[in-house]
């Protein structure tokens, strides 16, 4: 490790593509649709999630919005949001392949309606036949070790465990959880996603050694959302450079940080 | 002929599903198209051919998290 202080960061690469920012940026619950853009600037985000839903021939909903995420020039992540079944997940992800024309799919099959907890039998299933169907799939599941190996052979080449449930802002429930999958697997891009709700967990996150976050109603739903999102890059980015500078560990009972040789003899 | 259109029961005069969408308006808007449940991409709309009560999905991009 160098000492000087000068260490670059480094890219993240996920799936062949190398990514400056390792803050992923949701596009729903903005007060509008040019707050959103403004929000996706001042993260520097670069991969910003996306949904399908249905459309009116009449209101074109789809297509403004459509346009705005175009000309942001950034890459987009289609998620599968909603979906209770496989069947349902892969269709979903079959649509939003064609619609976005991109391998990448953030995999959501879930099991509950109140904690929108992950069915993550449901999601090793449809993670399984799309990466057999040449999808490149980030799984939206829990940090169960095991979930994450059947997920790892199942094809995938990241993982994003939950930090808390989608939208409870609550932060990492399950810090241990997380530092152990970080130790299992140490070459396979992870990513916090969901339960974000301030700053300080994302930093928390990327103090792990995370690759990534990604959220979204933590800036969505902030007050100023441009500045929560510029709030939240830093956060990030100071993260990630603790991370990569070398905590220290903690301990049990106090260390002077002041020198005790040398101290004056006064009583 | 009678077809269920994002969850809603339509009339349209359509024998296939390209022509559904035209008839239904849609132009060059960009959307995905599923036919009872199953994905059928833009390519095999013109062949796919409909069946009174069908059920057509049209989707388009999304806010999403």
């Amino acid at each position: 490790m160098q000492h000087d202080g000068g260490e670059e960061l480094e890219t993240l690469k996920v799936y062949g593509v190398e990514l400056k920012s390792r803050l992923l940026l949701g596009t729903s619950k903005y007060p509008s649709l040019d707050v959103m853009g403004k929000s996706v600037r001042a993260a520097e985000a670069e991969v910003v999630t996306v949904s399908v839903r249905r459309e009116s021939s009449r209101f074109r909903e789809g297509q403004e919005f459509w346009r705005i995420i175009r000309d942001l020039g950034v890459r987009v992540l289609p998620n599968t949001a909603g979906c209770y079944d496989v069947k349902e997940a892969v269709t979903t992800a079959r649509m939003a392949r064609e619609i976005f024309n991109t391998p990448w799919v953030k995999l959501e099959v879930i099991g509950d309606r109140d904690t929108l907890a992950p069915d993550v039998f449901g999601t090793v299933e449809a993670a399984r036949i799309l990466c057999t169907d040449g999808f490149e799939v980030f799984p939206y599941t829990t940090e169960d070790l095991i979930v994450c190996d059947r997920l790892v052979e199942a094809g995938c080449k990241a993982l994003m465990p939950w930090g808390a449930p989608i939208g409870s802002g609550k932060g990492l429930n399950n810090p241990f959880g997380l530092r152990v999958l970080r130790a299992r697997f140490p070459d396979t891009p992870l990513i916090v996603d969901a339960g974000i709700g301030l700053p300080s967990h994302a930093t928390a996150a990327m103090e792990l050694g995370y690759d990534a976050v990604l959220l979204n109603t933590a800036v969505g739903t902030a007050g100023d959302p441009i500045a929560m999102a510029r709030a939240f890059r830093e956060a990030v980015e100071a993260g990630y450079a603790a991370y990569r500078a070398g905590p220290m560990q903690p301990r049990d009972l106090a260390a002077p940080s002041t020198p005790v040789v040398g101290k004056a003899a006064l009583t | 002929m009678k077809l269920v259109v994002n969850g809603v029961e339509q009339d349209v005069a359509a024998e296939t599903l390209a022509a559904a969408l035209g008839a239904l308006e849609y132009g060059e808007a960009l959307v995905a198209t599923a036919l009872n449940g199953e994905f059928v991409p833009a390519r095999k709309r013109a062949e796919t051919f409909l069946r009174e009560d069908d059920r057509i999905e049209i989707v388009a991009p999304r806010q999403g998290g």
